[in-house]
């Protein structure tokens, strides 16, 4: 630890001023709590479980990966890259930043008492542990082979594993986050404190609130694709059963209607959290913050037009993939407003190096590369030959891994003083920070090259040619394995035993940070007037130490 | 608009697209088997889906009516026309299930049963399409009239208890919504499945 200072412990119960944390104890205040910074713990608690799990599936899967006949069986290996692939998506990367930091910090950062609708938020918790108990009793029974993407007529028909089970689990998980969406949609327009105007709020919101518009509008229409799916399973004949007429293909466009733009469900609230992370460690305004809310907007909104790319080999016209096409190339303008807007923030900024910005430091270069390979893969001719190659999968991580989980890692650090009140080892965070780069960098640069090379995705045997790289990625994969552990530790310990910080230890703007640490139960003694956007960024004041 | 207001818009929209996954299969078949859901309409029993139309537009007036009871405090008005809305609903559930069942009779469950008698054989193999998504489509509207039908049972006996009035009705004016959302959901579904093909151009 960097610090000496060890409160006592009757020294800290006098001390402690009361918080959400420390206002009500015993299981039932935390089952039953309506309280948003509860129910972002029990979120959080919930989602690292199931990372953890869909994390094992993974080490399982390089594991695999090492042999170019592999280790397991290849019905086996299907079930371990399916339950990887439905755990990590449908209950980590869709709920990580928004039912987490966004649910903690929304309502604080418009100067709100809570969400709009404090009870519909537990209902959600309680929903998503619903999915998560189908998914996980899916997992005991042996899992599911069909890949998350639950293609029919694969899934309805052929597959001999628990598909209805995990469907279940992705169609609870589904409600959850249209709850969660909803709240924060509601909570943005009707609970802003007086002053804060829609060009006053946190990019953090904006980003929060253009995912929730995703999230209420994309969720459903895979609800109900899992519903025939469903439907079609149990009773063998359905609207997607070539056998009557069906189309298979309709399943497609129906579950990529919604399964594209949740990929922006997953990275638009990153983005939200590295817009304040470089504005508070470059000590500058947000260059460009319209563009940078705007183009949250756009994101949302064009993302809703592009799944075909993801079809431009499964018998769509070629005419529909020329659109698809060229409306793919238009949504990575909104993303690359953000990253030039990013970088311009940390011109001339006072830049420093503390833990959650060197994850802001790893985003930008991990999504820069993610987002440019997208656009190998919007192009339809070289999509021809990378589509459903290990270059997608490396692509996907990229941004998902390399961007979400970057993002969320830097996220949780910024703001773990404000949920806990207490400091972690800043050494062994940026020693964490740079073993994920490093880790990650490792096992997912190969996968770009494998790709290229030809080596498809999801298959369980491969040329002996490829296997120096897939070792390689194996490597890496080992060491960001054991490197996300790091900050689960140091966090878990600076939680208990970590030094007591003051409210704004960073010295950041915003709302959140003119609290105490950690909050009370309601936030704010009284109802904030907000006078300024949330950016009014000075050099640092002397006493910083951090 | 307040948040409660805004809240239950919002999930009316997630609804609509709930619904609207469905509606998109429809019309791409439709679009794909044009005769075979003509000729599969006709099995469709037009007089039973209109008067269950009528039925659940009458259940939308009740309902409306019992918003504008709450508004004004008049709870005995507020209760009855509660009541009409539960038993219009009620008498479409009930209509719905007699309809369900002439359909089992009649082997038009898609599936190895599904033989109806005079039917072109070309159109077997599609027809099922039809009735799948006629069963889908409407068993998902019947899903959300029961929910209908519990959350106006809890209205009724939380008028009982004179819990609404003037300043405070929200309850009431949000299930009265999501109860014309499910109405509205079946003045669609009634045209799109009963009525192709009834008359030819």
């Amino acid at each position: 630890m960097a610090t000496t200072y060890q409160p006592t412990t009757t020294e800290a119960a006098a001390e402690e001023p009361v918080n959400y944390l420390n206002v009500e104890h015993g299981w039932k205040s935390w089952l039953f709590t309506t309280d948003h910074k509860r129910i972002a713990l029990l979120y959080l608690f919930s989602i690292t479980l199931m990372f953890i799990t869909g994390g094992a599936f993974a080490i399982l899967v390089r594991l695999h990966l090492t042999q170019p006949q592999g280790l397991f069986s290849p019905e086996t290996y299907n079930r371990l890259f399916t339950m990887h692939g439905v755990v990590m998506i449908f209950f980590f990367l869709v709920p990580s930043i928004p039912a987490t930091l966004g649910n903690f910090l929304l309502p604080i950062m418009i100067g709100a008492k809570d969400l709009a609708f404090p009870r519909i938020n537990l209902l959600s918790w309680y929903l998503y542990m619903g999915g998560a108990l189908f998914a996980i009793f899916a997992v005991a029974r042996g899992g599911v082979d069909t890949g998350w993407t639950f293609y029919a007529p694969y899934s309805t028909t052929y597959s001999n594993s628990y598909v209805l089970t995990a469907a279940m689990g992705a169609f609870f998980a589904g409600f959850s986050s249209i709850t969660t969406g909803l709240n924060f949609i509601v909570t943005v327009h009707k609970m802003r404190a007086p002053g804060m105007n829609w060009m006053r709020m946190p990019l953090m919101v904006w980003a929060n609130y253009a995912t929730g518009l995703i999230q209420i509008l994309g969720t459903p229409v895979v609800a109900i694709a899992l519903v025939l799916v469903g439907i079609e399973r149990v009773m063998h004949v359905g609207i997607f059963d070539p056998n009557v007429g069906g189309d298979p293909i309709l399943f497609q466009h129906i579950f990529w209607f919604y399964s594209h733009p949740a990929v922006y469900i997953m990275i638009l609230p990153g983005m939200g959290v590295i817009s304040e992370v470089i504005a508070c460690f470059s000590r500058k305004r947000p260059f460009g913050y319209e563009f940078i809310a705007a183009s949250s907007m756009g994101i949302a909104i064009l993302g809703f037009l592009v799944w075909g790319h993801h079809m431009f080999v499964t018998g769509q016209s070629v005419y529909t993939g020329i659109v698809f096409s060229f409306l793919t190339f238009f949504v990575a303008v909104p993303s690359a407003v953000k990253v030039f807007n990013w970088t311009a923030t940390m011109y001339k900024g006072s830049v420093t190096f503390e833990s959650p910005m060197l994850y802001a430091f790893a985003f930008i270069g991990l999504f820069t590369i993610g987002g440019l390979t997208g656009l190998y893969l919007s192009t339809m001719a070289t999509d021809v030959a990378l589509h459903g190659t290990y270059f997608v999968v490396a692509h996907f991580h990229f941004v998902m891994v390399g961007g979400m989980v970057v993002a969320f890692l830097a996220g949780l650090h910024f703001w773990w003083p404000k949920i806990c009140g207490r400091m972690y080892s800043e050494p062994w965070a940026k020693f964490a920070a740079l073993l994920i780069f490093a880790g990650f960098n490792l096992t997912f640069l190969p996968q770009f090259v494998l790709g290229y090379l030809g080596m498809p995705r999801r298959y369980a045997a491969y040329p002996p040619e490829f296997q120096v790289l897939n070792v390689l990625s194996t490597a890496g994969a080992s060491i960001l394995g054991i490197a996300f552990f790091i900050p689960m530790i140091y966090l878990t310990y600076a939680w208990f035993y970590g030094p007591k910080v003051g409210p704004n230890p960073w010295q950041a703007k915003g709302l959140e940070w003119t609290i105490q640490s950690p909050p009370t139960t309601f936030n704010f003694d009284q109802t904030p007037t907000v006078t300024e956007e949330a950016y009014n960024y000075g050099p640092r004041e002397e006493n910083y130490v951090a | 608009m307040d948040a409660d207001t805004l809240g239950m818009w919002t999930f009316l929209i997630t609804e609509v697209l709930f619904f609207g996954g469905m509606f998109a299969a429809y019309a791409v078949y439709r679009e794909m088997f044009p005769l075979a859901f003509a000729a599969t309409s006709e099995f469709m029993n037009v007089k039973i889906g209109a008067a269950n139309t009528a039925v659940l537009i009458c259940s939308s007036l009740t309902m409306a009516m019992a918003v504008r009871s709450a508004q004004i405090s008049k709870t005995s008005h507020l209760i009855r026309y509660l009541f009409g809305t539960l038993f219009f609903g009620t008498i479409f559930l009930v209509v719905k299930a007699f309809e369900y069942h002439a359909k089992y009779v009649e082997h038009l469950i898609p599936g190895p049963n599904f033989h109806p008698d005079n039917l072109a054989p070309q159109f077997m193999h599609n027809a099922q399409i039809l009735f799948f998504l006629y069963f889908c489509m409407t068993g998902m509207h019947a899903v959300h009239m029961i929910v209908g039908v519990g959350l106006l049972t809890f209205l009724i006996i939380m008028a009982y208890r004179n819990a609404y009035n003037e300043h405070y009705f929200a309850p009431v004016e949000m299930i009265g919504l999501y109860w014309h959302f499910v109405d509205i959901v079946w003045i669609f579904l009634f045209p799109l499945l009963y009525l192709i093909g009834h008359w030819h151009w």
